[in-house]
C-alpha cells in the first residue's frame, strides 16, 4: 500500500457521553480510548446501542442536545482538546478538519437545493473571497475528484435526479471539499448496493492515498473491517472491549465477544454447518450489569465478571482486549485503572 | 431427494408494469419490464434463493408467487395449483400453505394487535381451526420459534427486532405452511441475532419439512442457507446451480462481479478484482440484447444484439451468457 501512517492526529481518552433521560442515565459512551494516525483507517465495531454512532458524534461535540452530554474525557486533535471548545470554535472544526459522511445519503441531502448549491456550501467555508464562477469551478472540481461523471451538467441536478451511488458521492465531495485530516465514515455503504458499494469503497480508499486522511469506519460489518481498515476497535454496551490489528483480531480474536462475532457471520468463501450464535441480547444502557457487561451472554463467565470489570489486558503489540480470561502472571495490566474507578 | 412433486414451480413468469403519462387520459408510454421470463422449482424442505441487487426484480417474483400481483404471462404452480387461476377452497389451501416472513419486524408487526391475534391470524381469516384449536397452535407456534406462550398477551412494541422476527416467524408457521417466502429476514437485525434467526430457521425447515424461497442480496446469507441460488439482473435469472457448484464456479460475468464486490470474510482473503462501471440501468426500456452488456466487462459485438438464453452447462448449473 502506498499510504503512509504517519503521527496520531486524533487522540481521544476516557472519553464519557451520557444521555440523561426521564428514565435515568444512558451510558451511551461510557470510557472510551483511542487514537487514530495520519493515513490509517480505524473500524469502530459494534452492534446498534453499542456507542459507535454516539463516539462519532461526540468527536464532533454533534451529540443531540440537550439530552447528550460529554460528562469526562477529552478529545485531542493535533494536541489540541475539542471538548472544551465553544460551538463557535467548533465550527471551525466541522468539515475543515474533521468531516463526516453519514449513513444515508438520501436523507442527508438536502430535497430542494441542487447538488451544487450544497457543495458550495461547504467550498464557501474553505474560500470565503472567491467569486461565484470560481466557486463553481471549485465544485466541478469536487466531483471529479469522487469520480462523477459530466459534473457540469450534475451540478444543477436536484438530488432526485440523481442515483443512489451516485449521491453518496456527493455526499462524499461535500465532506471532502475543505480537506479534512479525518473523514468519519458512519456506516457509508448500508443503503447501497453490493457493486455499488464496491465502487464506493474503492474510491473512499483512493481518496485516501491521494491526500493521506485518516478514516474512521463506524460498522457492524466485518466484511468492511476486512477491506478497508488497518485497526479495529470492538465496541460493547459503550465500552471497547478489544482493540488491535485488523489480522490480529481476525485471526487471534481474544475477547469472547469478538470471538462470537466473528464465528455468527455466515462466509462467503466456505462452507458452515451450522452458525454459532450469541444467545440473548446486548443489555439496556440504562440498567448495566455490574461487572463485564458482556457476563450474562458470555459461556466464560464466573463470579469475578459478574461484579467486577474487567481492565484491558496486553494479548499482543498493539493489541488489547478487556476480558479476565486474559489475565496471566505475565500479561501486562495497562494503566487504565481511571477507567474501572468509574465503573 | 425424491423427485415428488415440487412445492413450488415458476414457468416462464413475466410481470410488465405500465409506465403511463397524462392525468385523466392516461397512455401508456413505456413498460417496466420487473420480472421477464423467470423459471425455478423448489423441492419439498429445501431452500431456494434469489440474489441480485435492487431493482433487479426478486421481490417482484415473490409478490407474484404470493398472488399480490398478477403476472403479465406465465404461471406459478404451488402444490400443483396454478396460482393465478384458483379460487374458493383451493385458494383458501393455497393462502394457509403459502407464508410470507418480510425484511423489517418493526413495520412488518400491527403495533397494536396483541401477539396472540398476530399470530393467530392466518388461521382466523382462512377460517381452518376452532378457537380452541388456535389457541393450541398459537401456543405450540410460539413454543417453535423460541417464545414463552404466556408472551402471548404481550404487543409487538415489548419486544427486541430479534424476538419480533420470531413472532413474524411463528405468525407465518402457525398454518403449517409447505412453502415460505423469506423477504431478507435478517438484513434489519443486529449481527450477533442474525446467527440466531438463521439457525432458527433452519432447524425449523428440518422440524416441519416447509420448503423456503429466500430473498437476499447477500451471498454469504444464501450461502449459509440456501441448497440453490439463482441470480438475477434486471428482471432475468442470469444463472441459476446449486449453492456449492456456483460459489465454487461462477459462471456468468455479472455473478463474478457479484461475488468480487463482496466483502472478504477475513482480510487476507484474496477476490477477483472485476469492478464493475455505472449501475443498474433502468428497467424501463432495457439494455438490447444481453442485459448485462453495457456494464460487461467481456461484451463482444453480439451481446449487444442477440438475447442469450439459460444454458445448462453442468448438472443443475445453468447460464444465460455466450461468452461462457
Amino acid at each position: 500500500m502506498p499510504r503512509e501512517i504517519g503521527d496520531v492526529i486524533l487522540e481521544v481518552e476516557d472519553l464519557h457521553t451520557y444521555c440523561f433521560t426521564r428514565y435515568g442515565t444512558v451510558k451511551a459512551v461510557d470510557g472510551v480510548s483511542f487514537s487514530l494516525r495520519k493515513g490509517e483507517s480505524l473500524a469502530i465495531v459494534g452492534e446498534s446501542g453499542s456507542g459507535k454512532t454516539m463516539t462519532a458524534l461526540s468527536l464532533l461535540k454533534l451529540t443531540p442536545r440537550p439530552a447528550a452530554r460529554i460528562v469526562k474525557g477529552a478529545v485531542r486533535l493535533e494536541g489540541e482538546d475539542l471538548v472544551n471548545k465553544t460551538e463557535q470554535e467548533m465550527r471551525q472544526i466541522r468539515g475543515r478538519a474533521i468531516s463526516m459522511i453519514l449513513q444515508d445519503p438520501q436523507t442527508s441531502l438536502n430535497p430542494v437545493f441542487t447538488v451544487g448549491n450544497q457543495l458550495l456550501e461547504s467550498i464557501r467555508i474553505q474560500n470565503p473571497n472567491d467569486n461565484k464562477p470560481t466557486l463553481l469551478r471549485r465544485a466541478v472540481d469536487a466531483l471529479k475528484q469522487v469520480r462523477v461523471a459530466a459534473p457540469e451538467r450534475r451540478i444543477s441536478d436536484y438530488p432526485h435526479q440523481i442515483s443512489g451511488g451516485m449521491k453518496q458521492r456527493v455526499v462524499g465531495a461535500i465532506a471532502i471539499a475543505c480537506e479534512p485530516k479525518v473523514i468519519i465514515a458512519d456506516e457509508p455503504t448500508t443503503s447501497l448496493d453490493v457493486t455499488i458499494q464496491a465502487q464506493y469503497l474503492r474510491l473512499l480508499r483512493e481518496l485516501q492515498e491521494e491526500t493521506n486522511l485518516a478514516l474512521i469506519f463506524i460498522t457492524h460489518d466485518f466484511g468492511i473491517v476486512a477491506k478497508m481498515c488497518d485497526r479495529v476497535m470492538v465496541m460493547y454496551a459503550g465500552r471497547a472491549v478489544e482493540t488491535g490489528p485488523v489480522r490480529d483480531i481476525f485471526n487471534h480474536p481474544s475477547h469472547p465477544y469478538t470471538q462470537a462475532l466473528l464465528r455468527s457471520v455466515p462466509s462467503m468463501d466456505e462452507n458452515v454447518d451450522r452458525l454459532y450464535s450469541i444467545e440473548g441480547q446486548p443489555p439496556a444502557l440504562w440498567d448495566l450489569p455490574p461487572g463485564c457487561r458482556f457476563a450474562p451472554r458470555c459461556p466464560h463467565a464466573d463470579d469475578r465478571c459478574r461484579t467486577e470489570y474487567p481492565p484491558s489486558f496486553e494479548v499482543g503489540e498493539g493489541h488489547t482486549a478487556n476480558c479476565w480470561l486474559l489475565e496471566k502472571p505475565g500479561s501486562k495490566v495497562e494503566n487504565s485503572t481511571k477507567q474501572e474507578a468509574s465503573a | 431427494m425424491t423427485d415428488a412433486t415440487p412445492v413450488l414451480e415458476v414457468r416462464n413468469l413475466k410481470k410488465h408494469f405500465p409506465v403511463t403519462s397524462g392525468l385523466i387520459w392516461q397512455k401508456v408510454v413505456g413498460w417496466v419490464e420487473a420480472v421477464d421470463g423467470v423459471d425455478f422449482s423448489i423441492a419439498p424442505g429445501k431452500t431456494m434463493a434469489l440474489v441480485g441487487e435492487s431493482g433487479c426484480g426478486k421481490t417482484t417474483t415473490a409478490k407474484l408467487v404470493l398472488r399480490l400481483e398478477e403476472p403479465t404471462a406465465g404461471e406459478v404452480f404451488a402444490n400443483g395449483m396454478n396460482v393465478h387461476e384458483i379460487k374458493g377452497e383451493q385458494l383458501k389451501e393455497f393462502r394457509t400453505t403459502v407464508q410470507a416472513v418480510f425484511q423489517d419486524p418493526w413495520s412488518s408487526l400491527p403495533p397494536r394487535m396483541r401477539v396472540r391475534d398476530i399470530v393467530a391470524e392466518p388461521l382466523i381469516i382462512n377460517k381452518v381451526a376452532s378457537s380452541s384449536e388456535i389457541k393450541e397452535r398459537v401456543a405450540e407456534a410460539l413454543v417453535s420459534v423460541g417464545l414463552r406462550p404466556q408472551q402471548a398477551d404481550l404487543y409487538p412494541h415489548e419486544f427486541s427486532g430479534g424476538q419480533r422476527q420470531r413472532i413474524a416467524v411463528a405468525s407465518a408457521l402457525v398454518s403449517r405452511p409447505k412453502l415460505l417466502i423469506l423477504d431478507e429476514p435478517v438484513s434489519a437485525l443486529d449481527v450477533s441475532i442474525r446467527a440466531q434467526i438463521m439457525n432458527l430457521l433452519m432447524d425449523l425447515q428440518e422440524q416441519f419439512g416447509v420448503s423456503y424461497l429466500l430473498i437476499s442480496h447477500q451471498l454469504a446469507t444464501t450461502r449459509y442457507m440456501a441448497e440453490e441460488v439463482g441470480v438475477m439482473y434486471l428482471g432475468k435469472l442470469v444463472e441459476k446451480a446449486p449453492t456449492k457448484e456456483l460459489f465454487d464456479k461462477p459462471l456468468h460475468p455479472y455473478t463474478r462481479a457479484l461475488f468480487s464486490a463482496a466483502l472478504p470474510s477475513h482480510p487476507d482473503v484474496e477476490q477477483e478484482e472485476i469492478m464493475l462501471t455505472g449501475e443498474v440501468p433502468s428497467p424501463i426500456n432495457p439494455p438490447s440484447g444481453c442485459r448485462f452488456h453495457p456494464r460487461c466487462p467481456f461484451a463482444e459485438a453480439r451481446c449487444s444484439v442477440e438475447e442469450p438464453q439459460l444454458r445448462e452447462l453442468a448438472p443443475g448449473h445453468f447460464v444465460s451468457c455466450h461468452l461462457v
